[in-house]
């Protein structure tokens, strides 16, 4: 019994460290005017991207879809770089900035946000180290986001990140970067070469070579011995009493799984040898190979992955699995059928390479890409159409003709759910209640909606439990409840009419007004409602709203 | 009270009553037997006319071939664990489980399975899709395959279900989402979120509403938000909230002689509930048993395992010979591999995919079959740890799956397309002709 004398002191400490972590992170003003000037030289970035879609929509006979409402785009870029719903504070503000440019300046306000690069830095982490906690004691996952993070919030340029993920040195809790390398650590069994070698091929290059750790791609060129002179650059990986180091006198043997017999590989890469410098770590080595600037695969795997998370579908699916880029295509045996849908047709160039080049030759600044991306033509077409053909949507969907329907992630709900349940924006000036609700309330919700982990840019349906927790779990109860402080008691307290009260939900839960058939089927039954009740009314609502397709997907 | 009426009544001892008039008055006296909002006739239907069912007993963690149906006592390999005698001739299992020994001759012990995966969530993929792992795609498991082939529209809720907490629940993988196993986490003690928060007046207001707010979305995007399933899911999940068919999962409905007989654990009430569930009409239920990774202990260990095991299994079997429903339900107990021969310093057993063992048998398989043998006698120390050599009649795990979907009426190798238009089998295997009955 003696450990309840503990007790409080846990607790103590628990809240100790739950303050302290809640409130650790710099606390920073709204963007000003100064920091949210969108990068300038974007136009020309900009037009080519939409040639390309003009020539592609034409050459396809496809009729793009109509130009979307500025609100509707809003609710994009926020969905996509922080994960949530614009506040209603965001949104009055919005539709009183009558400036030029209003999205792109919006758009430069949100990528200097910190909900940003927390968000996206989770985003990004999936691929570089998928979602396992894995071993605490050697690896923080933790601290890989955090670092990331302030990557993302400081701008840097994407190749370095790169580099010092797969080339850096140290102690995972001091340099947390190396963490891409822990996270490939098996108690025991020491550092998975293999594994390493397939996720930083899938990470950075995006292709799949994984499989052919074992026996030849089956579809594609990948050869065995190509795998193993990848892996063989991180063959003298080594864990000491300072963290990761390279320790030279390692030599990197694979086995034969026919004759049993073991030879020692040296590293080499299966293309591009003359990226590859000649001095320093193996590591170092290839780091310089993939972010090589003639290495085109590393900005069009990046490219594809961005692409993917603002759109909610990559250009090119899956997203880490790319063809060869046009006109570098590796000689050897295809299969049948292997030409990807989204090939080149003669004159055309390719989506990934003109984004590649792009970001490329602009510092490789991410925060510049994403505002290429949410400026082009396809970022700003509606999500609907008069056509009603399964066959053509879908090849409009192929060709972002029409903005894909995609599913929110469990993050996106969430983070939608509470902030819709606040008239004022949560993000890091927020009450720290908000706060710790958000931080501790999130993770479970994500793992009973479904956690995609890695997979996450899949093209999925709804499921019958995320119905069911949408429309009877506890969080959903007490975020629409109507007390004095949640957003459903001030709108239904405050608001000084009743189509007042019913445009204040619509817009707070979905970023938009009601129509006139919504309005005239609400406005009846509010209007007999007693003052006494309208805070139920308004209950009933938000339910509604959230459960209706229209909040859990993006459009 | 339920033993009453059980289908042994229809045979000739009582030619006057046929078995539908007695579960006419079964249901009228509100006996147990037929479950509470069951199209009669589903329930009636027993024997081989009945549309077959799965059930998969999960032995999560890897059980040892050698602490179950495959014991070899007196050897090197052999460790404490004793032998049996089975209701089988000539079929010896491990003493723990002398309640399976008396029903084992209604299934069919394999011990020869072969698969290449020697780790828990690779090792799980592959014995729950009968694929090895793909980065490119997910294989569908066998419930969701059998799910999705053989659909049951009097169904209000859904027709894959897994019982009991396990990190890899079986998935829809390239089938869908929707026939990802529904996983109650903890039966005989309710479904999460499946109470409306609010009375039904305002239920029905709040759903008419959401009608209304659906229609404004779906404008412009008919097809689009029909691939959603949106609509689908939430009318599913609404059937299921008012469905008088979740009382299968109710097993205190049960007389306690039943639930006595499948033990007072979770996993003894989750192979009760999973009766209940085929019975209702249920396609394939899941039901996991945790706690099989013996690295230390392993004698100790299964000794605890066996203890649930045991009771359940045996009474799942003698229950579905009992309801002549054992001829439509398919029974599979399972893990992702079996364990080491050699037995390491801390007394336990590591990974071994390499030649272990597993029950099949219902769903109208052949019975009494013992196939394969894994070594029995290796002679030195040194062979017990290399014993490389594979099992005698090796067994694949794709040809398991083959049999089991054929025998369920499923075209096991229909080559269906993937969602990147990659040409797929559900099961890449050849039936095990012996396990068939000759037709």
């Amino acid at each position: 019994m003696r450990w309840k004398l503990l007790l409080p002191g846990v607790v103590l400490l628990a809240v100790v460290w739950l303050v302290s972590f809640v409130t650790n992170q710099p606390l920073k003003g709204v963007a000003t005017e100064e920091t949210s000037r969108p990068t300038t030289d974007l136009d020309e970035s900009i037009q080519k991207v939409n040639s390309f879609f003009m020539q592609r929509w034409a050459g396809e006979d496809l009729q793009p879809a109509k130009k979307v409402d500025e609100l509707s785009v809003l609710r994009r870029i926020t969905l996509a770089l922080m994960g949530t719903v614009p506040s209603l504070e965001e949104i009055r503000a919005f539709e009183q900035d009558s400036g030029p440019d209003r999205l792109s300046r919006w758009t430069a306000r949100f990528l200097r946000d910190r909900r940003y690069a927390e968000y996206f830095a989770e985003r990004l982490a999936r691929g570089f180290v998928g979602v396992e906690g894995g071993q605490f004691i050697v690896y923080r996952r933790d601290r890989f986001l955090n670092w990331l993070s302030e990557q993302l919030e400081t701008n840097r340029p994407y190749p370095e990140l790169v580099r010092e993920m797969i080339a850096g040195d140290g102690l995972w809790t001091d340099e947390p970067e190396v963490n891409f390398l822990m996270a490939g650590y098996d108690d025991g069994e020491g550092f998975n070469n293999n594994k390493l070698a397939g996720r930083a091929v899938r990470a950075f290059l995006g292709q799949r070579i994984d499989c052919a750790q074992c026996h030849d791609h089956p579809f594609d060129h990948w050869k065995q011995h190509e795998f193993a002179g990848l892996a063989a650059h991180f063959g003298q990986l080594k864990l000491s009493p300072v963290g990761v180091r390279e320790d030279h006198d390692l030599k990197f043997e694979v086995e034969d799984r026919n004759t049993l017999e073991k030879k020692v590989v040296e590293p080499a890469v299966p293309f591009g040898e003359k990226w590859e410098p000649a001095d320093g770590t193996r590591r170092e080595r290839l780091a310089a190979w993939v972010t090589h600037p003639e290495n085109r695969r590393f900005e069009r795997a990046i490219v594809n992955r961005v692409w993917g998370l603002l759109f909610g579908r990559s250009w090119i699916e899956p997203v880490d699995d790319l063809p060869d880029p046009p006109g570098d295509e590796i000689a050897g045996p295809k299969v049948e059928g292997a030409k990807h849908p989204k090939a080149m047709k003669p004159g055309e160039s390719d989506l990934l390479d003109l984004l590649g080049a792009d970001f490329r030759e602009h510092g490789y600044e991410l925060r510049r890409l994403i505002e290429v991306i949410v400026a082009s033509k396809p970022f700003l077409l509606e999500s609907k159409s008069d056509i009603d053909d399964p066959a053509r949507l879908d090849r409009m969907k192929q060709h972002f003709a029409i903005f894909p329907l995609t599913r929110l992630r469990p993050e996106q709900i969430i983070g939608s759910l509470l902030q819709a349940s606040s008239l004022t924006t949560i993000d890091q000036n927020s009450h720290l209640i908000s706060r710790f609700i958000k931080l501790t309330r999130s993770n479970d919700f994500v793992k009973e909606y479904g956690d995609l982990g890695e997979n996450e840019l899949e093209d999925r349906a709804g499921t019958i439990p995320q119905a069911l927790l949408r429309m009877n779990g506890n969080l959903i109860g007490e975020t629409i409840d109507a007390k004095p402080f949640t957003a459903s008691g001030r709108i239904s307290q405050m608001a000084p009419d009743d189509a007042t009260r019913l445009e204040l939900c619509y817009l707070v839960c979905l970023t938009r007004r009601p129509t006139a058939e919504e309005s005239a089927f609400f406005l009846p039954v509010l209007e007999e409602t007693r003052p006494q009740r309208r805070g139920l009314f308004v209950e009933d609502l938000y339910w509604t709203l959230f459960n209706s397709p229209e909040f859990a997907w993006n459009h | 009270m339920s033993k009453s009426v059980s289908t042994n009544s229809a045979g000739p001892n009582s030619p006057l009553v046929s078995r539908r008039d007695l579960l006419k008055a079964a249901f009228a006296s509100g006996l147990s037997f037929t479950l509470p909002g069951l199209d009669l006739r589903a329930a009636e239907t027993r024997g081989d006319e009945r549309q077959k069912s799965l059930i998969v007993i999960w032995l999560g963690g890897g059980a040892s071939q050698l602490e179950t149906w495959d014991p070899h006592p007196g050897t090197l390999i052999g460790g404490p664990t004793k032998s049996i005698k089975t209701k089988l001739p000539g079929l010896e299992i491990a003493d723990l489980y002398p309640r399976v020994a008396e029903q084992i001759h209604e299934l069919n012990v394999i011990r020869s399975l072969v698969s290449k995966e020697g780790d828990h969530e690779r090792g799980t993929y592959m014995l729950k899709t009968g694929y090895r792992p793909d980065p490119t795609l997910i294989h569908p498991s066998l419930g969701a395959i059998a799910s999705h082939e053989l659909p049951n529209d009097k169904l209000e809720i859904p027709s894959h279900i897994s019982l009991l907490d396990t990190q890899w629940p079986a998935r829809g993988g390239f089938l869908g989402e929707i026939f990802d196993a529904f996983k109650i986490y903890d039966p005989g003690n309710g479904i999460r979120n499946l109470k409306a928060r609010v009375g039904d007046d305002r239920q029905q207001q709040r759903l008419k509403a959401l009608d209304v707010v659906s229609k404004s979305f779906q404008a412009g995007r008919r097809v689009q938000v029909e691939n959603t399933l949106h609509q689908l899911t939430v009318e599913r999940a609404l059937r299921m909230m008012t469905s008088e068919q979740l009382k299968a999962i109710e097993v205190e409905h049960e007389p306690s002689v039943i639930r006595e007989a499948y033990g007072d654990t979770p996993f003894g009430r989750g192979c009760l509930a999973a009766r209940r569930l085929v019975e209702t009409g249920v396609r394939a239920v899941e039901v996991t048993l945790m706690g099989w990774d013996t690295h230390a202990n392993n004698f100790t260990g299964h000794e605890t395992q066996a203890k649930q095991l045991d009771p359940a299994l045996a009474a799942l079997i003698h229950d579905l010979k009992q309801r002549d429903l054992l001829a439509s339900t398919l029974v599979l107990c399972i893990g992702e591999f079996g364990r080491t021969p050699k037995i390491n310093p801390l007394e336990g057993r590591d990974h071994w995919p390499k030649g272990f063992s597993c029950l099949v048998g219902g769903g109208g398989l052949r019975s009494s079959l013992v196939i394969g043998e894994t070594d029995t006698e290796p002679q030195t120390e040194q062979d017990a740890s290399k014993s490389s050599k594979g099992p005698h009649d090796p067994i694949e795990v794709p040809d398991l799956f083959a049999t089991i979907l054929r025998q369920l009426g499923v075209e096991f190798d229909k080559e269906v397309l993937t969602p990147i238009g990659r040409p797929m089998k559900f099961s890449s295997g050849k039936p095990i002709e012996r396990l068939m009955a000759s037709t």
